[in-house]
């Protein structure tokens, strides 16, 4: 199959970025996008071109590193997946395919195709975790969860921290990211003694970084590589009412 | 310089060994931990589990990671499960048991005492990472539920779907974030170590380069713990993370730290089989659909081609259940893998080349219906749709091994200590635990066993006497280290040859795969150790890396970790030549039963092999540290 690719260059930050055009030819249905970007690179270099930066690690769709948008969805046309588990058989010979980076305020860009998300873990850093000091947990089975909670917050934990719900945002929010967290150990017994104090903090730290709101247009959920519904934001939402309310009112 | 290898196993019947050691170990008193300072690298399972433990007892630590975030260490791609002695199932399982289990599945080549502390904090381990919120798949009673896994006879695997590792890591990545917002955690991401440096022979430090900017930087220590992954991506092609790599350990070797059992590999039964050249990765189906999945190749090479839903229940060969009736589907890994390569060399492999054989799920799925086997295995079901645009609920997958974890790594002592004081190992990245070969579902609990609840209580015995030795950066040793990373990045950049780093990343790998892989042979050996230095030396006179040092540069960290790649490559396959006898996955063609299994060599190799690096061009010096067995008889492993 052969491709005319319009890729985002930006050698840095503060350089200007642009809309490159490459062609690449001979590609196999079976190879995937990123060894596609990876062949490029390879004839790139051959030719004694600087290759395109993008980021990516596990290239199986669980550790979240790949950030791309391609032809203007965040981790392309077929969801839900991340980038690197697209295949070009799912594109057309003779496509043109446009490769942009993530492009969320809160994301500053490193190079090309990468941007820093950085912010993401400050989220988690503000409160999304459980105090539990290594050692002290009481036995596994001493606190039976009911199997519908425990699978509902596994759906919520599923999230691989890829930002893409910013990314697809109008608003650059990252309130499906956020409230994925909020939710999973909000359902757990083991959650509930944090669990006022961890949905104020993360939600401030998330507007700190300057994140969008949201407006219910559920781009995030349509392109999340790991499915996580929408729906945990509403529940984001009511966990934040209902704490600020108790923080206001006191107990 | 290096004297007989100490263990440093505690005396005392095998149960007792670690409540005694625990008992007679240093302490370092809470007020005394913040004058410490703590470099860990690597942010997986074991480090981050060691970061987070460290960092909230009071010690000072710097964590360092290669990826942009500490969540994204490849233990998060790890899919089936954990074990651990619950015996919630009440099918028989004890400490001793998992102990056996996973000491009989390494071949009897790791050492007894460390396996069953191993087995013995696994229970905390589930215990800590329920109280974090990991949520591990459940009954409707509200209870953990099990599931068995290969080389067990019993359910002791926990769980959470087929992302058990993405769960733990999140769990253990959490606690560092919680460390991190306290404060007691430095966190470094896109920082990768290039060099320990050792002073006055103790592990006082690292050399990093900042993966954004380029930045050379210099970081002091009173100790420096290595939790950095196996050597799997050796072979270029294997399940682990593009990024994964063999630098920090290596480098440490090139300082002084022995290398124990590099040629003990595991090749994975269940990867998704490679479909063409320009492929980068491979993709692991965990091993959990044995439990369901029925493993077969047609009986008659002629009917390979065939379509598998057209090949009668007759002409099937069920080889796992023919040959291993008691174990079947559930045989170990070496023992599966093995088995495949068999059926295909015999002309009877499936899918494109004859690399394949089919993991069926017919059975399963009319005993148990299309929603339970989705339940249970559907994300699997999943991925393998996606990458081979195949629908395995109504024809078979297709499977074939490949490289997936490395049993050998850093040696270590009971202490987790390298035999250069101050630089500990945990993880995959050491050698202890698991052998010659490891079983499913024990990475998970070997990293957060190391983390969480072993090198906490082992680290105060070489840190009770450091107070105050922390050196400044200004050490002249901190000066040649930091020189000696500056000389090689130069050195890489101003080849300009003709030929990318991948291209020779992918001639070591195949070589590898082809000499040192699932069997190995001492021509074969000898011969990639004529080839390898070859290929190494083209490498320096033809690489061309793109773009300069002091940037964002892909291309170079990669030509570094190819570089280390093609001198360790050497290091496997001189293991693996050194060591003539077969054992778990070490699988030496001179050395099988009539049957075609593995045959040890108790009398001459119930050792392990550690390395001691000699200097570019010299022979490593060979070191062996007898494995004594105290409890457990070594016994011809049987899985039939």
């Amino acid at each position: 199959m052969n491709f005319k690719l319009r890729i985002w260059r930006q050698a840095s930050r503060d350089a200007r970025g642009k809309l490159t055009n490459y062609e690449i030819k001979d590609i196999s249905p079976a190879t995937s996008f990123l060894e596609m970007l990876d062949i490029l690179n390879e004839q790139l270099t051959a030719r004694g071109e600087e290759p395109v930066a993008f980021d990516s690690d596990c290239r199986e769709g669980i550790c979240g590193t790949c950030s791309l948008t391609i032809n203007g969805e965040a981790h392309g046309p077929s969801h839900p997946a991340a980038a690197c588990q697209l295949y070009m058989r799912q594109f057309n010979d003779g496509e043109t395919v446009t490769i942009e980076p993530f492009r969320v305020r809160s994301f500053p860009m490193v190079k090309d195709l990468v941007v820093d998300r950085s912010a993401l873990d400050r989220i988690v850093q503000a409160g999304g975790f459980v105090s539990a000091r290594t050692g002290s947990a009481p036995e596994a089975n001493s606190i039976p969860v009911p199997k519908h909670n425990a699978d509902l917050a596994m759906e919520a934990a599923a999230c691989i921290g890829c930002g893409a719900c910013a990314a697809a945002c109008p608003n650059a929010s990252a309130m499906l990211f956020t409230s994925a967290k909020i939710s999973h150990l909000a359902l757990l017994p083991q959650g509930q003694p944090e669990r006022s104090r961890r949905v104020l903090r993360m939600v401030r730290q998330m507007d700190q970084e300057g994140f969008g709101n949201c407006t219910n247009t559920y781009e995030c959920e349509a392109v999340c590589p790991a499915e996580v519904s929408a729906s945990f934001i509403s529940k984001m939402n009511r966990e934040y009412a209902l704490a600020s309310l108790r923080e206001r009112v006191g107990e | 310089m290096i004297g007989t290898l100490e263990s440093k196993v505690p005396p005392g019947p095998l149960p007792k060994k670690w409540r005694r050691h625990q008992n007679n170990s240093r302490l370092v008193a809470p007020n005394n931990r913040r004058r410490f300072e703590i470099i860990i690298v690597g942010t997986g399972l074991a480090g981050g589990a060691a970061a987070a433990t460290l960092g909230e007892q009071g010690y000072n630590i710097k964590s360092f990671c290669y990826q942009d975030s500490p969540r994204r260490a490849h233990s998060i791609a790890a899919q089936g499960g954990i074990n651990a002695a619950k015996n919630y199932p009440n099918d028989g399982d004890s400490v001793y048991r998992l102990f056996y289990d996973t000491i009989k599945g390494g071949d009897f080549r790791s050492r007894e005492a460390n396996v069953y502390r191993l087995a013995e904090v696994a229970n905390a381990i589930i215990d800590q990472c329920v109280e974090q919120g990991v949520p591990f798949a459940r009954e409707y009673g509200g209870l953990l539920a099990n599931r068995s896994f290969g080389g067990a006879q019993v359910s002791r695997t926990f769980y959470a779907r087929g992302q058990t590792g993405q769960q733990l890591l999140l769990g253990a990545y959490q606690a560092l974030c919680r460390q991190i917002a306290a404060g007691t955690v430095k966190m470094f991401p896109q920082t990768e170590m290039l060099d320990l440096v050792v002073i006055d022979g103790h592990a006082k430090g690292i050399i990093t380069r900042n993966l954004i900017t380029g930045e050379i930087v210099r970081y002091a220590a009173d100790a420096v713990v290595l939790a950095t992954g196996g050597y799997g991506n050796a072979f270029y092609l294997s399940t682990n993370a593009r990024g994964c790599n063999v630098t920090a350990t290596y480098r440490a070797y090139k300082k002084g730290a022995l290398f124990a059992n590099p040629c003990y590999t595991q090749i994975h039964p269940t990867c998704i089989p490679v479909s063409g050249d320009y492929q980068s990765k491979l993709t692991l189906m965990s091993e959990s659909l044995r439990n369901d999945g029925r493993v077969w190749v047609p009986k008659r090479r002629e009917d390979c081609a065939k379509p598998p839903n057209d090949i009668p229940e007759s002409d099937r060969d069920f080889y796992l259940e023919r040959k291993y009736p008691s174990y079947g589907n559930l045989a170990p890994r070496d023992i599966s893998s093995r088995s495949a390569k068999e059926v295909c060399d015999e002309g009877r492999g499936v899918g494109p080349g004859g690399r394949g054989v089919y993991l069926d799920f017919k059975d399963a799925i009319s005993r148990l219906g299309e929603t339970t086997i989705r339940e249970r295995y559907g994300n699997l079901f999943d991925i393998y749709e996606k990458i081979t645009g195949d629908d395995a609920y109504h024809s078979p997958m297709r499977i074939y091994p490949a490289v997936h974890y490395t049993m050998g790594g850093l040696w270590v002592d009971y202490n987790l200590m390298s035999n250069v004081p101050g630089l500990h190992v945990i993880g995959e990245a050491n050698f202890s635990d698991h052998g010659a070969n490891r079983l499913g579902a024990s990475a998970l609990m070997q990293g957060l066993a190391d983390g969480y609840f072993v090198l906490p209580y082992t680290l105060p015995n070489y840190l009770a006497g450091q107070i105050g030795k922390r050196p400044s950066t200004d050490h002249p040793e901190f000066e040649k280290a930091e020189n000696d990373v500056h000389a090689r990045t130069k050195r890489m950049l101003d080849v300009n040859g003709k030929r990318s780093v991948d291209s020779f990343h992918r001639e070591l790998g195949l070589l590898l795969w082809d000499k040192c892989g699932m069997a190995r042979n001492a021509a074969g050996l000898q011969e990639a150790l004529a080839r390898i230095p070859q290929v190494r030396d083209e490498f320096w006179a033809n690489v061309t890396v793109p773009g300069q040092g002091e940037t964002y540069n892909q291309s170079l960290e990669r030509a570094g970790r190819v570089a280390d790649f093609l001198e360790f490559g050497e290091l496997m396959c001189r293991d693996a030549l050194a060591r003539d006898e077969s054992c778990g996955g070490h699988f030496r063609e001179e050395h099988q039963t009539p049957e075609g299994e593995a045959k040890r060599d108790d009398e001459n190799f119930a050792d392990v092999f550690a390395w001691e690096y000699k200097g570019d061009g010299a022979q490593p010096e060979l070191h062996r540290e007898p494995l004594v067995f105290e409890s457990v008889h070594l016994a011809t492993r049987s899985y039939k």
